[in-house]
């Protein structure tokens, strides 16, 4: 499966980069690590005239702790998110979803930016993005622009990514020292796209009582969404099994997944509730301050 | 496009195509064949080498990618004309059956075992897991690994 | 002091590893020609149709693009895959034709070579083919095949290629008077061998001598070779087929293809070398599909266990065409669903069916698999039903050794092995012992417990491995110039060890050390007649062989040597590689180099060998995700005579893990429009080496094969065979409480979420 034919740029700035996106209309993509964007080409399901790589960029792999919560630069690879102890620290949650992406090899080229830009219902990173309320920021030639992860994921590999535009910057709000948090995946084997998946963090009161939550699924529907109304329900309550298993089964009718050659609807539906009440377990199980594995 | 990399330890220079990858580059005009290629979209593993000291699937890079890289595959494992620890592990415990799956087994053991000697069976099973064998069914290769790592922690097997 | 070699059942490392390990290995499309052009294919993208034109123009108007064959630039008839195996009358007309002509009858089935200076411009140029389809309504299934509504050959009348019977004794009777009938339906789904190696092809036509080279081939090189003569109207002399290194055969590779014809035919056709290298898209749909079979089964038993009698029917899906071995499955499915057990009275009927699908061919231990495992879930169903323990269901079943050989059922057509008898063997022992390494007394106590929020099930069930094909080998022996020791073999090397394992035999029987071996394999230039590796049969026959080769070698050894010493033949003694005459001359045998010692012998068998064991698992299914986990795997197996530990134990465990992935993971899905649904690596599901890390095997050789000099038997697919039936076993045992049986392959996390879902549910509506 040989590549279609495309030109090649490897700018050394933001603002080349953009004006060579902007010179060619749509038909250029940007080339983080390739490792969606090459399988896809080597299918022919795409075929751009022009690959920018933005590898060359200063300063696009930074992770950076801020008085307002994380900074990912949009070239930092999943192996960075691994090694770094500022993740584990500022976004477990995303830490321990990320442990469940692909493989050793793409580990090492795969960027939290390319999945973002691609948003495949099935992975990882947009469903951490939309649960935790990161922002993204958009460069273009006409300058930055913010916007809500859950408002750019618009559908299944579609985003409010404008042809011209870089994701350039993901920022998680701050993340509470006490904070509890759980994430579960099922996939036929480890490393491929996942069935269904489930992240879910909560706070507590002195009490003992949920006051806030966030709750987010993947691979079950056209995107990752969240399951507002599960939220609802968990807030202000104290999360023993009996609310648990309420959770889970009302996860079960909040979402719509489609069939498909892996597993029928129904099947979905019970694997979100399902791992929504494992996700919930581990996370309760955990130590004191939620850190969860 | 004229591309430089040190490959194996040798400066090398090629022209390729934007659209050449850097496993058709390596195997075609480089002429090193034991990178293999067995579904071209990175599933398989076959193709891994090293870059810059880290295990990548070469169907996924564009050679252009790799200009100015520092290359190792399965061709720079050994020692001369001796087989390396981990080669010689891999013959010893019977790990391959018709080699096609062999070269990125090696290269993705040497990566791991050259930056976590200490690896224990599960992470080598989590690694290994990226690398798909049809003839072995892995126990053997798992063996050979776990059987070298002495050869890592002693600091015989340095990677390049 | 004399030390005879005892190389044969020494755990010798392989003399192929070490080009492997060092990234030396030769495979096909390591091979560059600096002329040759490059070859694509373009397939069907519609299941069934009228092919009513093909417009090549804008293809060849591409830049780099040499020609785009098509079928009316064949001269003469469209030639046909020949049939290897079953080469029967009735079955000509459901043939592949090397490219496709009126019709398509399958999503992949080849339309157009495109051949071109790189392969990626040759890829380019697939979309500019323009091709017109009439489409005509799809076989989906063996279901609609069976209606014969819509035909994929109308003038046949049928879309039944071919129906197989085996008998025994007298089946009718004995349903009517038996304590216990039970009937179910199940079945394998389709799956496919899925070497690592894609395929590929370097065809080299030189027009001066008229001569035909060709490289890629494997497993009969022999027969393709007489194929691809035929169909180009050459000389067999003038064609030579090379075997390079391969990477896994499994019975998929090497069997004739389209592509074995079109690429040969390309470098005819442009006057320069050309290459092709499969993709592994392309390889979903255009390697041999397997396994898709349906049964509808009855067995029937005393109430103390004794199976009296098994008989049914089998669906077999065999994909649009009848290819190379095609009916070679169903025709197995027939005799030998019957396994170790002795079943005196059978009658299996099979249904060899086309669809708009990919052709099957054969995949490790065809039809064997699939009959283990009707037959391993009918004996556990009757065992749970009439309150007897399964272990000893099947221990007072196993044929017992005093009844050795013993005949398996008849097939009703004539083929070499109509009639074919279990060689030797004790069964009870690799049953016994296969539960004593598992540890059954206390792994048993977990069968069907709730622990930890996951069900527990364990299983044992047994096979006999049919292998030793004939009719024959040829292996050749020479002294070569360099003072080394040729030996040259028919025999297909697909990555089974097989140049140690012949190596060591050689060298055990030449009694010379075998440093001194130099195993040849893979080209018809190397012996006068080949037949290949297929069927567990390379070690046995092409070991066997050797063996004969080798007495002839000594003896001509002792006759060049006697014309150096001035005596007869008898008056020279060989002893290992030192020849001694009457007066105590002597002469190493390296000294005769240059004088073109070669001989060459064949070894024909007539009857199979049958390898046999018991295999037993350990699972635990998480009902919340319906994930099974294989907790443990053992295998126990009697070979006959094993020639190297290391290897064998290295197939055994391979097998296994191939028989799991069957199991447990992979699909070949179709729509009801024909379109096959899996399109990559990430849809196909193989194991992973995190997927089954449990695997144990015992090999023993307590019973040597009676029918060969080396008393070994084939040994290469019997891991894989009784797998489905075991797995299936564990888990029905583990959900017995939920009253789920399972009843089709593969038991995917969604499979056995939903058999138990469905419990779930009606249990409810009871409620």
């Amino acid at each position: 499966m040989k590549l279609p034919p495309f030109e090649y740029e490897a700018p050394t700035s933001l603002v080349e980069a953009a004006a060579l996106l902007a010179k060619h209309s749509g038909e250029a993509r940007i080339l983080a690590g390739g490792q969606s964007l090459l399988p896809i080409m080597a299918y022919r399901l795409a075929s751009p005239a022009m690959l920018v790589d933005i590898a060359r960029i200063p300063d696009l792999r930074l992770i950076r702790v801020e008085e307002e919560g994380l900074h990912l630069g949009p070239l930092v690879r999943w192996c960075d998110v691994e090694r770094s102890d500022e993740i584990a620290r500022h976004q477990p949650l995303l830490k321990q979803a990320i442990s469940h992406v692909a493989h050793y090899q793409v580990r090492n080229r795969g960027t939290v930016g390319g999945s973002l830009a691609l948003a495949d219902p099935a992975a990882e990173m947009p469903c951490i993005a939309v649960t935790c309320g990161a922002t993204l920021s958009l460069y273009s030639g006409s300058g930055t622009r913010k916007i809500a992860a859950e408002d750019f994921i618009l559908g299944e590999l579609e985003t409010e990514l404008r042809p011209d535009e870089i994701i350039v910057d993901i920022h998680f709000p701050k993340w509470p020292a006490k904070r509890f948090w759980g994430f579960k995946e099922f996939a036929k084997r480890r490393g491929d796209f996942a069935l269904a998946g489930v992240a879910v963090y909560f706070d507590q009161d002195d009490a003992g009582l949920v006051t806030d939550c966030a709750i987010g699924v993947l691979g079950a529907g056209t995107c990752t969404t969240r399951l507002r109304e599960v939220e609802q329900r968990l807030i202000g309550s104290r999360l023993d099994s009996r609310c648990v298993a309420e959770a889970g089964k009302l996860a079960r009718s909040k979402i719509e997944p489609s069939d498909d050659i892996h597993a029928s609807a129904e099947y979905r539906k019970a694997l979100v509730g399902t791992l929504l009440e494992r996700a919930l377990s581990s996370a309760l199980n955990s130590s004191a301050g939620g850190r969860a594995q | 496009m004229n591309i430089e990399i040190t490959l194996n330890g040798t400066a090398v220079e090629a022209d390729v195509e934007p659209r050449t990858t850097l496993a058709d580059c390596l195997r075609h005009v480089l002429r090193k064949t034991g990178t293999h290629l067995a579904c071209e979209h990175g599933v398989c593993g076959a193709c891994t080498v090293i870059v810059n000291g880290e295990a990548m699937r070469s169907c996924l890079m564009l050679a252009v990618q790799a200009s100015s890289a520092s290359i190792t595959t399965v061709e720079g494992l050994g020692q001369g004309s001796e087989l390396s620890p981990l080669q010689a592990s891999f013959k010893k415990h019977n790990a391959l059956q018709c080699g096609f799956c062999t070269p990125g087994m090696l290269t993705t053991a040497h990566a791991l075992l050259s930056t976590e000697p200490d690896a224990d069976e599960d992470r080598i099973r989590e690694v290994i897991s990226g690398n798909l064998c049809r003839c072995t069914g892995y126990v053997p290769i798992i063996e050979a690994i776990l059987d070298a790592k002495a050869a890592y922690q002693n600091g015989e097997s340095a990677s390049s | 002091m004399k030390l005879r070699n005892s190389l044969v059942g020494s755990a010798i490392e392989r003399v192929e590893d070490y080009r492997f390990l060092r990234g030396e290995g030769t495979f096909v499309d390591d091979l560059d020609l600096p002329h040759q052009l490059y070859a694509t294919i373009l397939r069907s993208n519609v299941a069934h149709g009228r092919l009513i034109n093909i417009d090549v123009s804008q293809a060849l108007a591409l830049r780099g693009v040499h020609a785009v064959i098509t079928a009316k630039d064949i001269p003469g008839e469209v030639p046909v895959i020949p049939m290897r195996l079953q080469p029967l009358e009735e079955v000509k007309p459901f043939r592949q034709p090397v490219i496709a002509y009126e019709k398509v009858r399958y999503v992949g089935e080849p339309i157009a070579v495109v051949v071109a200076e790189s392969a990626a411009i040759a890829e380019d140029a697939l979309d500019l083919v323009k091709v017109e389809i009439e489409e005509l309504p799809v076989v989906a299934d063996y279901i609609v095949s069976e209606s014969d509504k819509s035909l994929l050959f109308e003038p046949t009348g049928t879309n039944l290629a071919k129906r197989f019977v085996a008998k025994k004794g007298n089946v009718d009777e004995i349903f009517t008077t038996a304590d216990y009938v039970r009937r179910e339906k199940l079945s394998v789904q389709r799956h496919t061998a899925l070497p690592m190696e894609l395929r590929g092809l370097l065809a080299i036509w030189n027009e001066e001598k008229e001569t035909l080279k060709v490289h890629g081939a494997g497993k009969v090189l022999f027969f393709n070779r007489r194929a691809i003569a035929s169909m180009m109207n050459l000389p067999e002399s003038a064609v030579e087929l090379h075997e390079n290194d391969i990477g896994g055969g499994f019975g998929a590779r090497g069997e004739f293809y389209p592509e074995d014809f079109l690429i040969p035919f390309a470098s005819r056709f442009t006057g320069r070398p050309v290459k092709w290298n499969e993709d592994r898209r392309e390889h979903l749909t255009a390697m041999n599909h397997a396994r898709e079979m349906y049964a509808d089964m009855e067995i029937a038993c005393s109430k103390d266990g004794t199976i009296l009698g098994i008989r049914g029917r089998v669906d077999v899906d065999c994909g649009a065409y009848a290819r190379s071995n095609g009916l070679t499955p169903p025709r197995n499915v027939a005799q030998f669903t019957s396994g170790p057990y002795r079943i005196q009275n059978i009658e299996i009927e099979v249904f060899a069916r086309v669809t708009n699908k990919t052709p099957c061919g054969t995949y490790r231990a065809p039809g064997r698999f699939e009959g283990s495992y009707f037959c391993e879930r009918l004996m556990e169903i009757a065992a749970r039903e009439l309150g007897l323990d399964p272990v000893e269901m099947r221990r007072k079943n196993l044929i017992p050794e005093h009844e050795m050989p013993y005949p398996l059922a008849t097939m009703q057509h004539i083929d070499p092995y109509t009639n074919t008898e279990c060689d030797s063997g004790d069964y009870r022992i690799t049953f016994d012992r296969c539960l004593e390494e598992f540890n059954w007394k206390e792994k048993v106590k977990l069968n069907g417990r709730l622990i930890d929020g996951r069900y527990h099930g364990v299983s044992v069930g047994c096979f006999i491995e049919g292998g030793a094909a004939g009719p024959r080998e040829t292996a050749r022996i020479a002294l070569l110039e360099d003072g080394n020791i040729g030996v040259f073999v028919g025999s297909s090397a697909l990555g089974q060890g097989l140049e140690t394992v012949l190596s060591q035999i050689a060298a055990d029987e030449l009694d010379m050390p075998f440093e001194k071996i130099r195993l040849f394999h893979g080209s018809t230039t190397y012996v006068s007649e080949g037949f290949g590796s297929y069927h567990s049969r390379s070690t046995v026959v092409g070991g066997s062989a050797i063996v004969v080769t080798a007495k002839a070698f000594r003896a001509a050894l002792r006759d060049a040597a006697a014309k150096r010493f001035g005596c007869v033949p008898s008056d020279v003694e060989l002893v290992q590689d030192t020849l001694v005459g009457p007066r105590g001359q002597q002469l190493r045998a390296y000294d005769l180099a240059g004088e073109g010692i070669s001989v060459e012998e064949s070894f024909a068998n007539t009857k199979h060998t049958y390898s046999y064991g018991a295999h037993c698992v350990h699972v635990a299914v998480d009902p919340g995700t319906g994930h099974v986990e294989v907790i443990d795997y053992v295998a126990v197996e009697d070979v006959g005579r094993i020639i190297n530990p290391l290897t064998l134990h290295g197939q055994v465990i391979g097998a296994i893990v191939q028989g799991l992935g069957s199991a447990f993971m992979e699909h070949l899905k179709y729509d009801e429009r024909g379109q096959l649904l899996v399109g990559s690596l990430a849809d196909y599901v193989i194991p992973s080496a995190d997927d089954f890390p449990r695997i144990r095997g015992v090999s023993l050789e307590t019973h040597p094969c009676p029918n060969n000099p080396l008393g070994a038997k084939g040994a290469g697919e019997g891991g894989i065979i009784a797998v489905g039936g075991v797995a299936a076993n564990a888990v029905s045992a583990a959900l017995r409480s939920l009253e789920v049986d399972v009843l089709s392959l593969p038991m995917t996390p969604p499979a056995i979420w939903e058999l138990i879902e469905a419990k779930r549910t009606a249990i409810a509506a009871n409620t």
